[in-house]
């Protein structure tokens, strides 16, 4: 006899995050006094009842094992109470209330492979996004190039060189930027740099036309009959490649091994610290999808890294760094080359031009 | 069959930072589907490109979204990931878990996919990564006796998220968690069945340091403030100023409103302050928000598909959210928007592009709210005013 199926649950949503708090934090809760950085990765938050909670953050993949997962469960029932919870850049926070454990934890972390860092003004995990490992539109990998990034950029993750302020790093495998990398202090974002090549044959039975036609911001695409198929052309001169099309039609493919690459941009943030929250501006237009180790992207990354440390004042974004020193020195000082795909020729791109007298001229 | 040598995607395996390919090594001796994942990866990396085709629509009986259909193009290479769907599932506001509630996912997630996931996504959902369209239901069944559900895909309200907020930050200038939460359950139905225009999305910021990235990755953005005083210990100012920290310098000279002095003693201009952080962040032992809080709502950021990225600009400078009636105040507004954003929104147009295609102040008239200067950074400087008749409306 078949079993009588069990009554289906739907719209619950997420469980009670109270359930998942730990005591201190229950009692504490919206009662905390003030926090300090004690060492790289290390971070103490004291209530006003005197009560001191310990976290340690451990840098993560963010693509990570259910075995890893167990491991992570594992330390927090051995040194926090069973607690612990992820952050926004996924990265993992352990919570202590025995500073004496936080050693041993340490040591654990590292042992399994997870190094602790990413606080205050160091470089955190970098936001990406699934790239060849999970997405159809990739214009390169993700996972890839920030694993062959941070391995770089470990000394300033882990505290060991020392940056002006705090600064955030994220990919984007294409323009849909699911990474929502356009305010990072540096942003990596994977490009297509051809129009899609129309699969005229088989367009009519994937796509709508008109939805087509519709999902292109330039009005590039128009209706046509090609070779006998109902089809669309794309107007290649319109064309700057975002991939709307590609998003709601899948016979307009664009990836490409030869002409797909990686952008870096540069000086955007989200925080209202200082400054308003701002985009990142282009620095370097194109650089060659080279995996396994992309060492274009991570020399680029870095240097653009160290000018900025070797360069800017205390409390100082790459963007307000930026900012100070005027677009001319940024390009001299990180030696990058500015060309003409520098200058917006996009909608409304009058609002970064230079629209004054104000120039600097070199001394020396 | 025999593993596929992977000597591109190996070399990652190695160097100080942790590696996402050693997490697909922990599984492929036990799951097929991850050792093709690594085959087919490999392939990626030798041709530098990507292996997988569009989504096909794959779900849960009711809903209209919460996983994303992912096919090969390489299936008759690596049967194993002809289907690899991913499933995302809402995350518990602020990213807590017990060690429990993780081990319950990840013995759930072995049973019925790949075992890789990612802890989070960009929106925040916990995403599974890697399933057959057979495995979906069992695998729903199981998170929702366990507690969980799943999250937002497609044309709908997307999972909210909030930072850590009043559970372990002295800076929230409301419950974040409390908030997320609350509109997560109000909204299950916006949720689970895509009936909008186009994605939206919450994010819940507990001070202006928004640590979740709301003004550029939230539809609505909701950004804690305070409107009076900024609580200063006068003592600690001077711990601070003998531990060696050159006040002048690093605080007064860099607050970007010039409101803040320093002789010896701490004095801030309050109504001169801007609420941009500065001072309390390097000072957090001194300097607190004032007790007056709230948040400020900020509208319509995105990222550049398709009319360009946007950030979210503010709506209202200043509302109370703490209790029942303000909540209902706040979802009243939410659902005014919704509702003119529904009926004027273009196909996979935000709500950010509507506004821009059809006027903030067109906007403001529709969904009920006063022009306020608190809106702008300057007003108009072209000439080119849609004047309305006396009397009319728009």
């Amino acid at each position: 006899m078949a079993e009588a199926p069990a009554k289906r649950i739907t719209d619950i949503g997420p469980p009670h995050f109270e359930k998942f708090l730990p005591p201190i934090v229950k009692k504490n809760y919206g009662k905390w006094k003030y926090h300090e950085i004690l060492k790289p990765g290390v971070m103490v938050h004291t209530a006003e009842s005197g009560d001191k909670l310990y976290t340690v953050r451990a840098a993560s993949p963010r693509l990570i094992a259910v075995d890893t997962i167990r491991m992570f469960a594992d330390l927090a029932d051995k040194y926090c109470g069973g607690h612990l919870r992820f952050t926004s850049r996924n990265n993992v926070e352990f919570l202590l209330t025995d500073p004496s454990k936080i050693d041993a934890l340490v040591a654990d972390l590292a042992k399994e492979g997870f190094p602790i860092g990413g606080l205050g003004a160091q470089i955190s995990n970098i936001v990406h996004t699934q790239g060849w490992v999970h997405c159809h539109s990739a214009a390169t990998d993700a996972s890839g190039v920030v694993k062959s990034v941070m391995d770089a950029l470990m000394p300033y993750f882990k505290g060991e060189k020392r940056l002006p302020a705090k600064t955030r790093v994220a990919l984007a495998c294409c323009l849909n930027m699911c990474g929502a990398v356009h305010c990072s202090d540096i942003a990596i974002l994977g490009v297509h740099t051809r129009p899609p090549k129309v699969k005229n044959d088989v367009l009519k039975k994937l796509c709508e036309v008109p939805t087509t036609v519709a999902a292109c911001p330039t009005g590039a695409i128009r209706p046509a009959n090609v070779d006998g198929f109902e089809s669309v052309t794309v107007e290649e001169q319109l064309c700057m490649y975002c991939a709307n099309c590609y998003t709601v039609c899948p016979a307009m493919p664009l990836n490409n091994p030869d002409t797909d690459g990686l952008s870096i941009w540069v000086g955007g943030k989200v925080s209202n610290a200082r400054s308003e929250p701002r985009f990142s501006k282009l620095a370097i237009p194109f650089l060659p999808n080279n995996p396994p180790r992309w060492p274009e992207v991570v020399q680029a990354v870095t240097n653009i890294i160290e000018v900025y440390a070797a360069n800017a004042r205390n409390f100082e974004r790459i963007g307000d760094w930026i900012e100070r020193i005027g677009w001319p020195r940024f390009f001299k000082l990180t030696g990058i080359q500015f060309t003409r795909y520098h200058i917006d020729d996009f909608k409304h791109a009058g609002w970064t031009f230079k629209r004054s007298a104000h120039i600097k001229f070199d001394q020396d | 069959m025999a593993k596929r040598e992977t000597p591109m995607i190996d070399e990652l395996r190695k160097g100080p930072y942790p590696s996402f390919v050693n997490e697909m090594y922990k599984l492929q001796g036990r799951k097929p589907m991850v050792q093709d994942l690594l085959g087919q990866l490999e392939d990626s990396y030798e041709q530098r490109i990507g292996h997988w085709k569009h989504g096909g629509i794959v779900g849960v009986m009711g809903y209209g979204g919460g996983v994303i259909g992912r096919y090969s193009d390489l299936s008759d290479k690596y049967p194993n990931v002809a289907h690899f769907h991913t499933m995302r599932i809402n995350q518990p506001a602020g990213w807590f878990y017990t060690s429990q509630a993780l081990r319950t996912l990840a013995d759930i997630w072995e049973r019925h996919g790949s075992g890789l996931t990612n802890m989070h996504g960009s929106t925040g959902d916990i995403v599974f990564l890697g399933t057959t369209t057979a495995e979906l239901e069992p695998t729903f069944a199981e998170l929702t006796a366990a507690g969980f559900d799943l999250g937002g895909s497609g044309s709908c309200m997307r999972t909210p998220s909030a930072c850590v907020g009043p559970a372990r930050c002295e800076w929230a200038c409301y419950d974040t968690l409390k908030l997320c939460y609350n509109l997560t359950q109000e909204f299950q139905d916006e949720l689970h069945r895509p009936m909008f225009p186009y994605k939206f999305k919450f994010k819940c910021a507990g001070c202006p340091n928004d640590c979740v990235a709301s003004i550029a990755r939230a539809d609505m953005s909701i950004i804690g403030t305070w409107k009076d005083a900024i609580q200063i210990d006068q003592a600690e100012v001077e711990k601070y100023a003998k531990a060696g920290l050159d006040i002048e310098g690093a605080v007064v000279a860099k607050c970007p409103s010039q409101c803040i002095s320093y002789n010896g003693k701490l004095t801030i201009d309050d109504g001169e302050c801007v609420h941009c952080m500065h001072c309390l962040n390097v000072m957090p032992k001194a300097l607190r928000p004032g007790r007056e809080r709230g948040a400020t709502l900020l509208l319509g950021s995105k990222a550049p598909i398709m009319e360009g990225a946007l950030l979210s600009s503010v709506i209202v400078p200043f509302i109370n959210i703490d209790d029942p009636e303000e909540y209902e105040q706040f979802k009243e507004l939410v659902r005014r928007i919704w509702e003119f954003w529904d009926e004027n929104g273009k196909n996979r147009e935000r709500v950010g592009e509507l506004i821009q295609r059809i006027g903030m102040p067109t906007f403001l008239d529709a969904v009920g709210l006063d022009p306020e200067p608190e809106m702008i950074s300057a007003p108009r400087d072209n000439p080119y005013i849609f004047f309305q008749p006396e009397g009319e409306e728009a």
